[in-house]
């Protein structure tokens, strides 16, 4: 059995359940700019550079995963979010982005792998691709509206980077996500198919959707169905939303993606809306009680946290789906599925 | 109208104007290098409705990857272009590949073939699955392009099986069979038309789930420079390839003729040409083709001679007759007059625009101008002021010049806004500044909004009877709050009574029920006036006190026992009419019908009711006051209809289940199976409890089911899906006018899918209903055996027992309607019911019931006393 199937069937007796953001975990932590520098010899301040940190910190961030684990979650991304060359060029690191990736996915799957030795429970580690800083959809320049950062072919260049040291370090699932791009995602799809064909077996890529604002689009424009379209091709294992607001105003767009897509479907909403000076405070508890509604009407198979939320939001989600029946996989009728910024289906 | 809309419905047309090969004057633009001028050539393209465009480079002056790569990031950053699809169209890969590296979305691939062999043709079809596309294939092989049916049919069959070996999914597919140009003088050429047909016809069949696409044009190459004729041979040619199964296309809208309006002689004429019915064909077309050169559009001069009036006038013009077209350059001609004169932007409007819109407001309320024409004037007046709200905010000009500000708003878990829509377009109308929250709006955030904005009033709207309670709600609220602003009550549901005995009530401030819309303007003006507000305000309080006395003083009817109500239930004759079993049970979703199946079955009056015209379709065409308005609106009604088919702008989709069942009590138990053993739900039906004159029953729903087993259907149907879409491109382009139109036509959509389907149910389904077929008439009037209660309606009020329902159906994964807390059904365009199949089943209102059958329901629906109450609250009072 592939990984892909195993989790299929794991997901098929129950809701899963993913962890929750190292962004907010290592905030809490209260590390110096000397903690994430290490022993590296760098050229500009790497305070913020969490990626960094599973090089110069392996054990804080082996913490964070294992913290994760006891609450309940199952499928670990790695913390690699802005691990690709775009991204830690900010930070005069791109060199280190193989090291990185690396680095992470050993950490993520060797505490996968204790604690599935420890109690038997299948865990799958998922290698996180943020959407980068750069968008392949959007000028940066308000004046010209045709001109672009990067390109497809150099963009797929930076994600097959990132996901051949990923692989290389045991990840199982290549888990793109935050997509406010979809010509992005499509490129790290690309890159993921890619990389696959050259291991010689098929790479299982999570998807991933992130809403802009209330009107449930992404930041390229396109709705959640339009979405789904898009990226239907790669036949990935789950897809889904994460952050973009919190439970209770994501809903409708999980209504719509469960109810579009003939694949898992996974959520992993912020706790709430954040407060005015930023931070996030929706309890764990209403976290899980919002999430437990989904179950409830069937709306999800995998689910986890993302901006704010805690070992214990994990613990209060994982609490509230347990013993729920996950969704059923619709069968979708042939037709043609396309899309521009809306989707667009007919059937012959 | 479309000639044959059944067969037009399933219809994708695919706009070219973005061609350099098809369009001189987009070429023109690429080739001068005026690309904002091309991104507008796709604009105007989607806005005519094209439904996914065409994007050719392909000419040998132009770098056609650079063009292709600059012009689709431009068209990517233009939200009304990018919400379709792109068709990515070059004869070089390379073009295409570049093409695709652009495309966030999934677009289509203009084209591959196996011209070069099957190994570069599943390369490129690999790399498609590997972008994310589909693709159109072309009838072309090693040997060349196929020309006769059978050529055709060998090659995409050829194709299919390739591709669908890699795992291309066959709906992906869109085979191009090519479409050769006929009656060109050459024998050979005369069976094009009909190779194309056939080969059509046979691909389809061959190939499951695969499209069929042509560049029609083609066709009537040579008859160039005669336009009419070309339109005719379009027009005969699609109706024939339609038929066998082309369902894509590119075709130039205004190159078509409607089928049945082409005159005889010609269609006749291109028929045979085009099927190859004669041999004579092309000289007989030749013969005959002249008399139709010309194209006949002098006729239209006369009317536009209200453009030689001054300014001013034709705004007026413009407004009173809802005419949009010069709007904008008219306006900025008297905002440049004004601007000469020492003027301001505001000038504009609260000159020559408001003296138009004072025009329109005295005709309306003398009843010579009527709702659609007034919402159209309104569409013209937006779009006039959206014109000059930028001068406006430039010149950072405060103190507006409204009569006043109302926030308007449909209350939390309603969903229905036509009506609210209607009355905020009258206020606006009449210089209200109205602020519109939208559907499903939380008390919170309407008080909030009030408060914020400094409203003058508030306006609450709502359709189902639950808002009836959430209104009381937001009255009580705003008391708590302590607001003393007036709060205006409109919507289907509502009434004065209602308003008396349990809005007003829970609020100190003036409330006020608003029968309709054309009375939306005196209350609102009343409510600002200090003159006239304090008087109306009084006489409104009397008036609701003493609706309040006489209730007191019952004038309600007596009730009897819940106990003596069902001794006095109504027993039908099951012995004479035993229950019928269903060809059918269980549940099936119902997805072969097109709106075009379904606009036979439409119900015109209500429709008419909703813009407010009354009276009965037909002869409401032709009444002598609202006749004209009446059928203005219905042939934009037919117009738009004509659209939704054409361009498939909804999706009837639906659900249905027959279950076996048994009465128990006043519930209707449903069973998995035939043997009734296995319970799957439980339907409580509250019983008349008005105390009925001697022989007339107590009538409930479950009288008409039998103790001794028989079956209950339920269905949900809706027309709304893929609304949304449109309702948003009118309300971007201020046009409220075709919003409302759009949603009364998805209403009737809905009700006429309900009438179809119970009739397919009748006929099929169930099957219990043999002999011809009905007329509408006798449809609409109800003359078949069995009826369709809906939960909310009169026979069966309480609204939750859609939730039963729709679990039991899985409505939601099926169809896409949702329910709302409220048990409102999204999208509106929606219909949910049951059937009953009993020659005696007839509708009846429930009306009042007694504290004692509340308390039974209670326990019958597994309900708090309280929560039932709620649930229950309309046929309590």
């Amino acid at each position: 059995m592939t990984i892909a199937d195993t989790l299929r069937a794991e997901a098929a007796k129950r809701i899963l359940v993913k962890d929750g953001p190292y962004g907010t975990a290592i905030q809490g932590l209260g590390l110096t700019e000397a903690d994430y520098r290490g022993e590296l010899a760098l050229p500009m301040d790497q305070k913020g550079n969490n990626d960094l940190l599973n090089l110069t910190r392996p054990d804080a961030i082996a913490g964070v995963c294992d913290q994760y684990i006891a609450a309940g979650a199952v499928i670990l991304a790695t913390n690699t979010f802005n691990a690709n060359r775009i991204s830690q060029a900010d930070y005069g690191a791109e060199h280190l982005v193989g090291d990185i990736n690396r680095a992470a996915a050993r950490i993520t799957r060797g505490c996968a792998d204790r604690a599935t030795a420890a109690d038997g429970l299948p865990r799958f580690v998922a290698g996180s691709l943020g959407p980068t800083n750069k968008t392949l959809s959007l000028s940066p320049r308000v004046s010209d509206p045709g001109y672009r950062e990067v390109d497809f072919d150099g963009v797929k260049a930076v994600y097959r980077e990132q996901i051949d040291a990923l692989v290389e370090g045991g990840v199982d699932i290549i888990l793109i996500e935050t997509v406010f791009d979809t010509l992005n995602a499509k490129a790290a799809a690309f890159a993921a198919a890619e990389a696959g064909e050259a291991l010689g077996r098929e790479l299982p890529v999570m998807l991933s959707m992130t809403l802009t604002d209330l009107s449930g689009r992404n930041l390229s424009g396109q709705t959640v169905e339009a979405f789904w379209h898009s990226i239907r091709h790669v036949k990935p294992l789950s897809v889904g939303l994460n952050c973009s607001f919190g439970a209770t105003e994501l809903r409708p767009y999980v209504t719509a993606l469960a109810r579009a897509a003939d694949t898992l479907i996974q959520v992993y909403p912020n706790a709430g809306l954040p407060n005015d000076l930023g931070a996030y405070d929706e309890a764990p508890e209403t976290t899980g009680g919002l999430v437990g509604g989904w179950a409830d009407e069937g709306l999800i198979n995998i689910i986890g946290g993302c901006c704010g939320t805690t070992p214990a939001h994990i613990a209060a989600m994982a609490r509230a789906v347990a013993g729920k029946t996950p969704r059923v996989v619709p069968i979708e009728t042939p037709a043609l599925r396309l899309s521009g910024l809306e989707a667009f289906s007919f059937a012959a | 109208m479309q000639p044959e809309p059944s067969a037009i419905a399933s219809f994708i047309n695919i706009g070219e104007r973005t061609n350099v090969t098809g369009s001189a004057a987009f070429k023109k633009l690429i080739l001068g290098g005026d690309y904002a001028a091309a991104v507008e050539v796709a604009r105007n393209q989607v806005e005519n409705g094209a439904q996914i465009i065409d994007v050719n480079m392909d000419e040998g002056l132009l770098d056609s990857e650079f063009a292709m790569v600059t012009f689709l990031k431009l068209i990517a950053a233009e939200p009304d272009i990018a919400r379709v699809p792109v068709m990515v169209d070059s004869s070089k890969w390379s073009v295409i590949e570049a093409g695709l590296k652009c495309l966030a979305g999934k677009g289509i691939v203009n084209s591959i073939s196996l011209k070069e062999g099957e190994a570069p043709f599943l390369e490129s079809a690999r790399k498609v699955m590997r972008y994310g596309a589909a693709a159109v294939v072309m009838a072309f092989d090693e040997k060349g392009q196929a020309d006769t049916a059978q050529r055709k049919v060998e090659i995409c069959e050829r194709a299919y099986k390739l591709l669908t070996g890699i795992g291309f999914e066959p709906a992906d597919i869109i085979f191009d069979p090519n479409i050769f140009a006929v009656a060109t003088g050459i024998e050979e050429h005369n069976s094009y038309g009909n190779d194309f047909i056939a080969a059509t016809a046979e691909i389809r069949r061959r190939c499951p789930h695969a499209h069929i696409s042509g560049g029609v044009s083609n066709l009537s190459f040579s008859f160039r420079g005669n336009e009419p004729v070309r339109r005719a041979m379009h027009s005969v040619f699609l109706l024939h390839a339609i038929r066998a199964g082309m369902d894509m296309g590119i075709v130039n809208a205004g190159q078509l003729d409607v089928y049945d309006a082409i005159p005889e002689e010609l269609r006749e004429a291109c028929e045979d040409v085009v099927l190859n019915r004669r041999d004579d064909a092309t000289d007989r077309l030749l013969a005959i083709a002249d008399k139709y050169r010309g194209d006949g559009k002098a006729i239209e001069k006369a009317t536009d001679e209200w453009r030689l009036l001054p300014v001013s006038k034709r705004l007026e013009h413009a407004l009173v007759k809802g005419l949009d077209s010069f709007v904008v350059e008219d306006t900025e001609e008297a905002r440049l007059l004004a601007f000469n004169s020492g003027g301001r932007p505001i000038d504009v409007i609260e000159g020559p625009l408001m003296d138009g819109m004072n025009v329109v407001g005295d005709l309306f309320g003398q009843g010579k101008m009527f709702l659609p024409q007034v919402v159209k004037s309104a569409r013209v007046m937006k779009k006039a002021v959206a014109h000059l709200l930028p001068y406006i905010e430039a010149e950072k000009s405060a103190g507006s010049s409204s009569k006043g500000k109302i926030v308007m708003a449909t209350v939390k878990g309603d969903v229905h806004d036509i009506g609210k829509n209607i009355v905020g377009v009258v206020l606006q109308c009449n210089n209200f500044e109205v602020v519109d929250l939208g559907v499903m709006v939380p008390f919170q955030t309407i008080l909030k909004a009030a408060n914020d904005e400094g409203a003058d009033m508030i306006g609450l709207s709502g359709l189902i009877t639950p808002s009836l309670d959430e209104m009381v709600t937001v009255a009580a609220e705003m008391q708590r709050a302590g607001m003393t602003m007036p709060l205006l009550i409109g919507g289907a549901t509502t009434s004065r009574v209602h308003t008396a005995l349990r809005i007003a009530p829970a609020y100190a401030g003036p409330v006020i029920h608003v029968l309709d819309a054309s009375r939306a303007v005196g209350v609102a003006g009343t409510m600002v006036s200090d003159t006239l507000k304090d008087e109306l305000v009084a006489a409104t309080a009397r008036e609701y006190e003493d609706i309040r006395v006489k209730r007191a003083n019952s004038g309600q009817s007596a009730l009897v026992s819940l106990e003596a109500a069902r001794a006095n239930a109504y027993t039908p004759d099951f012995a004479a009419y035993p229950p019928i079993r269903p060809a059918f049970t269980g549940v099936q979703v119902v997805d072969d019908v097109t709106v075009a199946d379904l606009i036979p079955y439409i119900d015109w009056t209500p429709f008419f009711q909703a813009w407010e015209l009354a009276g009965q379709y037909p002869a409401i065409l032709t009444d002598k006051i609202v006749g004209e308005s009446a059928s203005n609106l219905f042939a934009d009604a037919q117009k738009m209809l004509g659209q939704i088919v054409a361009e498939n702008w909804l999706t009837p989709r639906a659900v249905v289940a027959i279950w076996p069942a048994r009465r128990e009590g006043d519930d209707i138990v449903v069973f998995e199976g035939d043997n009734r053993a296995e319970e799957l739900a439980r339907f409580p039906f509250l019983r008349q409890q008005i105390a009925k004159r001697e022989g007339r029953p107590n009538s409930c729903l479950a009288d008409f089911i039998s103790p001794d087993g028989d079956w209950l259907g339920g269905f949900a149907v809706t027309a709304g899906d893929g609304i949304e879409a449109h309702l948003a491109r009118f309300k971007a382009q201020h046009d409220d006018y075709q919003d409302i139109l759009l949603k009364a036509l998805a209403d009737r959509l809905a009700e006429a899918f309900a009438e179809f389907l119970h009739e397919r149910v009748r006929r099929t389904i169930w099957g219990y209903e043999t002999g011809p077929q009905q007329s509408n008439d006798d449809l609409i009037r109800e003359r078949y055996k069995g009826i369709r209660p809906a939960p909310g309606y009169p026979a069966c009020p309480e609204h939750s027992l859609k939730a039963i329902l729709f679990d039991l159906m899985q409505t939601t994964d099926r169809t896409g309607i949702t329910l709302t807390e409220s048990f409102a059904m999204l999208p509106t365009a929606s219909v949910s019911g049951f059937y009953f199949a009993h020659p005696e089943a007839s509708y009846f209102g429930v009306a009042r019931i007694g504290r004692d059958q509340l308390a039974d329901y209670a326990d019958r629906r597994g309900i708090s006393l309280e929560q039932a109450e709620t649930w229950c609250r309309p046929n309590l009072d």
